[in-house]
């Protein structure tokens, strides 16, 4: 269904592209999102990004965006298009499209590329990531001063790196606080489902967490938190609105200031290929105000996030054991960052069989 | 509330919105139409329910809105295979297309809105009966509805002459049409009846399962329904089986996830799916009575002769 609607979408932004293509002289700079761009979630947050690169550089550039388009071969057509009709820098803002954008980058050397949470590069395609696990080390320790039964529910979405480093890392700041802490983990197998994600949320409540996480992109189970009276974390957007007793903070992507840097990189003929993994010290991902808690729970939140960006406190810094209580980390020792690109194994606290 | 009681709750909302959509989709089957554009009436019926509930704040206006809006927008699908006798599978998959791309637009402005949650209605005397007072009592306007057209459209179906003219249209156009009964009426209706529960079906997604709008928010639901159409072998009671089966079977593996079974998750998520092709498996392995059921001029189209 979707490649139906994106192949139409296509169609159309071609023939938009190649009309106004003769018209124009500013860098033309695109974007590709996996997802509508009012998802509230994700996409939405890359378009926010977008719209300040525009708003900021708007007499040297202009941006374009295709949005909905389906990960796989199709990717690789979308891509393209965008190559073919002008763009300069091309932004594909999910994992899956990694492998369509090393072909088109192959193809179109003049072209530069930069390709959000992957982990392949080139001469003209750089990668981008965001050190999202800061955020749910915070998270985490809040969680542990929150709750009354010591168990936290962690909505996931699939088994990849990404997603095992956060509730790795919510779980390790927990344990910082109480030592006993426990979280359990329900999969939806799926980024963007309301309904599924409610239910998840009602199973994770039913069986007595009592603070409530998510790493899928809907305020569906911010709302359950709410209607059951329970607190919770947001996602990728500010989702107070949706849980205005409710939401905790969240983690808020501002992939903003990347894209100006990398845009302005780019018109000054500077644009270099790297692996850029910033966190909270570079601002590309904030937390959202902390709220619903008491006073001490929120000046340990914010010491804990200075502390983050002054470089002092890294979240995974040892001692620290792997699910099955063997060591991991040992005492002082900082994982690395390759190790954490690739994890693949849980520690201590998580009641949850990774799926592998 | 025991732990039970809080999973057939969650099942009863999670089947509510598939038991409708199927039972539309089967009436409007069941008169020889195959319309694949359900996906695309229940999230217009999503949208437009939320829409009108932030308008007006009342939920209710709600309900009515998701299913005139899934109704009018089957219509157009009627207009188009009915009338100018365009192919129904294609059309059916182009009002999908067109109902998730109409319903984005047009809810563009209220994505993270809090909607407003459709109201318990709670029967005196009967909600305090244990275990069933709960799950069966003290549900909401729509769920009440789901219980009320199953009876209804089963009674249609086979009880009523309307009903047996309606099958009799979907086995043989010709001989009905022979016999004087209206072919292209009777499809119409049956059509915008398919919309209308497509819509309450909506109706129930963005104001009970989760009060708000996002765009795509049936999330495939719709072919899910088409699916338990054939499931339930083109019958109103084999589909509350067959949806409500579905629903446990995908609630419980949440609640076995979070209880904290060893089971890989992809499998657990793979189950309701798995469960469905066995069940498919088992009802065509008995051929005849597959053929009794199925409404013989399914998708073929009818011009009538003048």
């Amino acid at each position: 269904m979707k490649k139906l609607v994106f192949a139409l979408a296509a169609t159309a932004a071609v023939l938009g592209f190649s009309v106004q293509a003769s018209a124009q002289e500013k860098a033309k700079i695109c974007f590709v999102y996996v997802g509508s761009k009012t998802d509230g979630g994700w996409t939405q947050a890359h378009d926010i990004g977008r719209q300040e690169l525009e708003k900021a550089l708007a007499d040297k550039i202009e941006t374009q965006f295709l949005e909905n388009v389906p990960e796989g071969p199709d990717a690789e057509r979308a891509i393209e298009r965008l190559a073919r009709s002008g763009c300069g820098l091309i932004f594909t803002t999910s994992f899956g499209f990694m492998d369509a954008t090393v072909k088109i980058a192959a193809k179109f050397p003049d072209v530069k590329f930069e390709h959000a949470t992957g982990y392949k590069t080139a001469p003209n395609l750089a990668t981008y990531n965001s050190r999202f696990y800061e955020g749910r080390y915070i998270q985490g320790q809040i969680a542990a001063k929150i709750s009354q039964k010591g168990v936290a529910g962690y909505i996931a979405s699939f088994p990849i790196p990404e997603v095992v480093m956060g509730i790795n890392s919510f779980v390790t700041g927990a344990r910082t606080v109480n030592p006993d802490f426990k979280i359990k983990v329900v999969w939806a197998n799926t980024w963007f489902d309301p309904g599924k994600e409610a239910d998840a949320a009602k199973a994770l409540i039913d069986q007595g967490v009592d603070v409530l996480t998510q790493h899928t992109d809907t305020t569906a189970p911010m709302q359950v938190a709410a209607e059951r009276g329970i607190k919770a974390f947001g996602q990728a957007s500010d989702m107070i609105k949706a849980g205005p007793e409710t939401q905790l903070t969240a983690i808020v992507d501002t992939w903003g200031a990347y894209y100006i840097k990398r845009t302005q990189a780019f018109i000054d003929g500077k644009w270099e290929t790297t692996s850029s993994w910033d966190g909270l010290k570079d601002g590309i991902l904030t937390m959202a105000p902390y709220t619903n808690m008491p006073d001490d729970v929120k000046a340990m939140a914010e010491a804990t996030q200075k502390k983050i960006e002054a470089g002092e406190l890294k979240p995974f810094t040892g001692p620290l054991k792997k699910q099955d209580g063997s060591d991991w980390l040992k005492d002082g020792e900082v994982a690395e960052d390759g190790v954490l690109l690739g994890m693949n194994f849980y520690v201590e606290g998580v009641d949850d069989k990774l799926p592998q | 509330m025991g732990i039970f009681e809080a999973i057939l709750l969650t099942v009863i909302t999670a089947a509510t919105p598939l038991v409708l959509a199927a039972l539309g989709e089967l009436v409007t089957e069941r008169s020889g139409v195959l319309n694949l554009g359900v996906e695309g009436m229940m999230v217009m019926g999503a949208a437009c329910a939320f829409i009108a509930t932030q308008q007006t704040g009342s939920p209710y206006i709600g309900i009515l809105a998701g299913i005139a809006s899934g109704a009018v927008f089957s219509l157009l699908f009627g207009f188009l295979t009915l009338t100018l006798v365009a192919n129904q599978v294609a059309t059916g998959l182009a009002l999908t297309i067109l109902g998730l791309g109409v319903s984005g637009m047009i809810g563009e402005a209220y994505v993270g809105q809090s909607g407003i949650k459709l109201p318990q209605i709670v029967f005196p005397i009967l909600s305090d009966i244990p275990f069933i007072g709960p799950l069966l009592f003290r549900q909401d306007l729509i769920f009440y509805l789901s219980i009320a057209l199953v009876i209804g459209v089963q009674w249609f179906l086979f009880r009523s002459r309307a009903g047996l003219k309606l099958r009799s249209v979907g086995d043989s156009h010709s001989s009905a049409h022979a016999l004087g009964i209206n072919v292209i009426r009777t499809r119409y209706l049956a059509v915008m009846f398919g919309g209308g529960c497509a819509g309450l079906a909506g109706a129930q997604l963005s104001l009970v399962y989760t009060p708000q709008w996002v765009e795509n928010m049936s999330a495939g639901r719709g072919w899910i329904a088409l699916a338990l159409v054939v499931f339930a072998s083109w019958r109103p009671w084999r589909v509350v089986i067959g949806g409500y089966l579905f629903g446990a079977v995908s609630i419980s593996q949440l609640y076995a996830q979070a209880f904290g079974v060893g089971i890989p998750s992809q499998f657990l998520s793979a189950l309701p799916y798995l469960a469905t092709i066995v069940v498919l498996i088992l009802i065509s392995h008995n051929r005849r009575m597959t053929l009794i059921n199925t409404p013989a001029s399914l998708g073929k189209p009818f011009v009538p002769d003048r």
